[in-house]
């Protein structure tokens, strides 16, 4: 007999209800939500997202920031920007958070290996490329230079300010931070990220480039980049869009001929581009 | 590089200028330094020219009165610092302040001046470089001002 709702499908829109182990505020309204693993594991791929909800107030997309090492936990870095948002950074450890997922395209860890690694991130953007550091330093040999170079609103508006540190205490990877304003007591680089870009040592020949930010950055970005000579299908930007199944069933995050949370949420600048200039999506 | 001729020589900002044309502007340059903490110049001086940022970080400040001085934007190894020497009245609109040790190239804005009065092709490739040079500050300071990191409510 015919069904409305494919029985595949169907399962994954079902969320798994998962207690919260820990809440930690990183910024003034930023929290990382660390959830027991659904089902004691959680393995993910650097990149993807999962729909977390909190019963009766509504479900939303949220990048996973956690290590793909450790599958044992479910780490996301949140916003509060919105009733939903708000509802899963307000809770308290114990409390139950709906789960469906991991859903997406990863960022491109495998085919980047030989390859220099430029990760460029802005604001809380860094949390969607978090995975995908932890991942490229975990096996560090299989590329060759990364850089990750970071732009934040303020030297009071750095996220993972603790794993900033460490990786800039690494001799094998560059990590550059700028900040678009500061007063006198900052004494490192002030300026948009794109002019970190324009300072960073890289191979442009030979880079994949992974870029997360709010949109207008992620465009002056892979600009920055294209201008040094990296081919615009070896950068890829992580997109956040309304998405709603997760699957590529409703259509709420289609952008161009794409549905985010089935083609993306890592895509392609070259498959994407003429879509960020567009006002009307 | 151990000279100001191994800078200009070398340098993007001077790459297919003739080598009379390097000459001229070498005869506008002399070899600056600045510890930490140093100003390199302040708001109402006189602009007398501009450097060339060899090695370390100088701090472009604004600085208000009850507010202390603000950062507006980092210079790094490799950027042109000043344009002001260029246009009327020749007076510096920030502060500049060495972050680090700084080394520099520093040119005689009235000499580069009447070198390109002297050879327009030399000023007028010049003021293209310049002209960039000003045009991605303005861009950079465009997406500043949209505080693209804010609350997105």
């Amino acid at each position: 007999m015919a069904t409305l709702v494919d029985p595949v499908a169907g399962a994954v829109m079902a969320p798994a209800w998962t207690r919260v182990r820990t809440v930690t505020k990183e910024l003034g309204d930023t929290f990382t939500v660390a959830l027991e693993a659904p089902g004691g594991s959680f393995p993910f791929r650097p990149g993807q997202f999962t729909m977390l909800s909190r019963f009766g107030i509504g479900e939303i997309p949220i990048s996973i920031s956690g290590d793909p090492a450790d599958p044992s936990s479910l780490v996301q870095t949140i916003r509060s920007v919105g009733a939903a948002s708000l509802a899963l950074t307000d809770v308290a450890p114990g409390s139950l958070v709906g789960v469906r997922g991991p859903f997406g395209v990863p960022w491109p860890l495998e085919a980047a290996a030989g390859r220099d690694v430029v990760v460029v991130a802005g604001g809380i953007g860094l949390a969607p490329l978090r995975p995908a550091i932890h991942s490229v330093l975990a096996n560090r040999d299989r590329y060759r230079r990364v850089c990750v170079l970071y732009g934040a609103r303020t030297p009071a508006d750095l996220l993972f300010a603790g794993d900033l540190h460490t990786w800039r205490g690494r001799f094998d990877v560059d990590v550059m931070i700028t900040v678009d304003n500061a007063d006198h007591s900052w004494k490192g680089s002030v300026g948009v990220v794109t002019d970190v870009i324009r300072r960073a040592a890289f191979d442009p020949a030979s880079t994949t480039a992974l870029v997360c930010g709010p949109g207008v950055m992620m465009r002056f970005a892979a600009g920055a980049l294209l201008a040094d000579g990296v081919a615009p299908h070896d950068v890829f930007v992580s997109l956040e869009r309304n998405m709603q199944c997760g699957v590529g069933l409703c259509g709420h995050c289609q952008l161009g001929p794409l549905l985010v949370c089935r083609d993306g949420p890592v895509v392609r600048w070259s498959e994407i581009a003429p879509f960020f200039s567009i006002r009307e999506v | 590089m151990t000279d100001v001729s191994d800078v200009l020589g070398t340098h993007p900002f001077f790459f297919g200028l003739s080598a009379e044309q390097l000459d001229a502007v070498a005869g506008c340059a002399a070899p600056a330094t600045f510890d930490a903490g140093v100003p390199l110049f302040h708001a109402g001086e006189e602009a007398d020219g501009c450097y060339l940022i060899v090695d370390g970080d100088v701090a472009l400040e604004l600085v208000a009165a009850g507010r202390g001085p603000h950062v507006i934007q980092t210079i790094h190894a490799g950027d042109m610092l000043g344009w002001s020497w260029l246009f009327p009245p020749h007076t510096w609109k920030f502060d500049a302040q060495a972050l680090t040790y700084v080394r520099a190239v520093r040119f005689d804005g009235a000499g580069l001046r009447a070198a390109s009065d002297e050879d327009t092709d030399l000023g007028y490739t010049l003021l293209r470089r310049f002209t960039q040079v000003i045009i991605d500050r303005m861009q950079a300071a465009r997406l500043q001002l949209m505080d693209i990191y804010g609350d997105p409510r």
